[in-house]
């Protein structure tokens, strides 16, 4: 079962992208922390994450956990966004046969599961070829 | 009227199925329905796209044309048949995404295929009245056409949105009027998944009399004739239909061309003549005149007479334009990958 508040604390990074830029050091942290882990800076400003990137490395789910069965085969990898900050999403919109390290990708905002049928809508973002 | 449309912007899925395709599944002939409805392929939206993230998309869109800041929007109007809830609205998820909570005043519309051009009339009209700077009007719709019927080859998805203010407009709202009767011609009752039309009766008396009823008034009233537009937007059920109004109302085909979606797009429902209207901003010259009328089933059709202004240009190319979304590199899939896609397999759970 997907909690609602835990979706709804997610709100700020799911739907707008919303990281934590340390303010002494500039190191930005997706999601927030309360301690920069550089500097040890407990000050923070909210920055938006940069919406297109390059795709670092990518693995594709064959045999999906519960609730994403229906995507298979699907890619998640770790995208490096222009701002330098490393992103887990899922790539989709592709084939993931011919996917590549180093494709350009654009963020989309999309569902990302549903608790069954009568559960909560979860949203948030997913990654698409950027052109 | 001094409020106008200040940004704009579409959202188009990628995925197409043709006519091919559904008509093998069910025995049809598909050059007669390609004939017939004027309809070569259709968008199909993958299990991870709704009414929600398209109009977040479409909304981002017309944001970054509009070049405003997303907390100065004080409305946000959804038109659509297929809000992902029954109950709880869409337009909070959107504002959310788009960064325009918390002062802001969220409805979800429904009216068949006009709910979108009734959340930009809504929309407008507030900021008309001064009650805010700016407001966003939205049409989206992943509509569902019931398997073998005549209304799984149009059935589409995709959205259009409209951020409207005062200052800095690219298109002037020169008059607005509405046309509505009680025409039982389409529905779908509560709880069902599918719904249902009364064939040929959605034709004559229902979208062609209040179609061209309401473009005929708008234009008696603005004492215009076809002849004083650069283009025009009609409601597309089809590729037939809204052909066939402009041709009675006297416009010519290079008119319509431009805004006429539905041969490869489908029937987008609220997004229809919304999306028509953003293909035509995509190319629209400053002075240009725009006749657009939606129409929805039930019935009634909105009209809505737009000038484009000299910063038309300027926000063109600020974000992807209509129809390069639409012919770009769409994927094309089977009536399996389609019916999966839809929701049209009984399975377990999983």
């Amino acid at each position: 079962m997907i909690g609602s508040s835990r979706y709804w604390r997610e709100v700020p990074q799911r739907y707008r992208y919303e990281a934590a830029k340390c303010t002494k050091c500039g190191k930005i942290f997706f999601p927030p922390r309360l301690v920069c882990n550089g500097c040890r800076s407990r000050e923070f400003e909210t920055v938006t994450l940069a919406q297109e990137g390059v795709l670092e490395t990518f693995t594709v789910i064959r045999v999906a956990p519960t609730g994403f069965g229906d995507e298979t085969p699907y890619a998640v990898g770790i995208i490096k966004l222009d701002d330098g900050v490393r992103i887990t999403s899922q790539v989709v919109d592709c084939d993931v046969e011919k996917l590549n390290i180093g494709d350009r990708l654009r963020l989309e905002f999309r569902k990302v599961q549903e608790d069954g049928e009568s559960g909560v809508i979860c949203y948030g973002y997913k990654f698409v070829p950027a052109n | 009227m001094d409020s106008g449309i200040i940004g704009y912007g579409a959202y188009v899925p990628r995925h197409r199925i043709k006519v091919e395709q559904i008509a093998r599944v069910w025995g049809a002939d598909a050059p007669s329905y390609k004939r017939g409805l004027m309809l070569r392929e259709k968008s199909v939206p993958t299990p991870d796209q709704d009414t929600i993230t398209m109009s977040v998309e479409a909304s981002r869109h017309a944001i970054r044309r509009a070049g405003i800041d997303a907390q100065k929007i004080g409305a946000i109007y959804i038109g659509s048949e297929s809000h992902p809830y029954a109950v709880k609205p869409s337009g909070t998820t959107v504002a959310e995404a788009i960064g325009a909570t918390p002062d802001i005043h969220c409805a979800d519309f429904e009216f068949a295929c006009k709910a979108g051009s009734e959340g930009m009339f809504v929309a407008m009209s507030l900021v008309e009245a001064n009650q805010m700077e700016y407001a966003l009007g939205i049409g989206a719709d992943t509509s569902q056409g019931a398997p073998g019927d005549a209304l799984e080859y149009s059935a589409s998805a995709g959205a259009a949105a409209f951020v409207f203010g005062k200052e800095k407009r690219i298109a002037e709202c020169e008059h607005t009027y509405s046309f509505m009767t009680d025409t039982p011609d389409f529905w779908r009752r509560e709880y069902q998944f599918y719904p249902r039309h009364a064939g040929r009766f959605t034709g004559e008396p229902a979208y062609f009399k209040h179609v061209l009823s309401c473009a005929k008034k708008i234009m008696e009233r603005s004492g215009t004739t076809a002849k004083d537009f650069r283009w025009a937007v009609f409601h597309q059920p089809n590729g037939k239909f809204p052909m066939r109004a402009a041709k009675k109302l006297g416009f010519e085909k290079e008119q319509v061309e431009q805004g006429w979606l539905s041969p490869t797009l489908g029937n987008t429902y609220s997004g229809s003549s919304p999306m028509g209207l953003s293909a035509i901003l995509d190319v629209a010259s400053p002075g240009d005149r725009i006749l657009m009328v939606s129409y929805g089933s039930g019935a009634g059709s909105d009209g809505f007479i737009w000038k484009a202004t000299d910063r038309i240009k300027e926000v063109q190319g600020l974000a992807p334009q209509t129809r390069e979304q639409l012919e770009n590199d769409p994927i094309y899939i089977d009536y399996g990958t389609y019916a999966k896609f839809r929701g049209k397999i009984r399975k377990l759970a999983n």
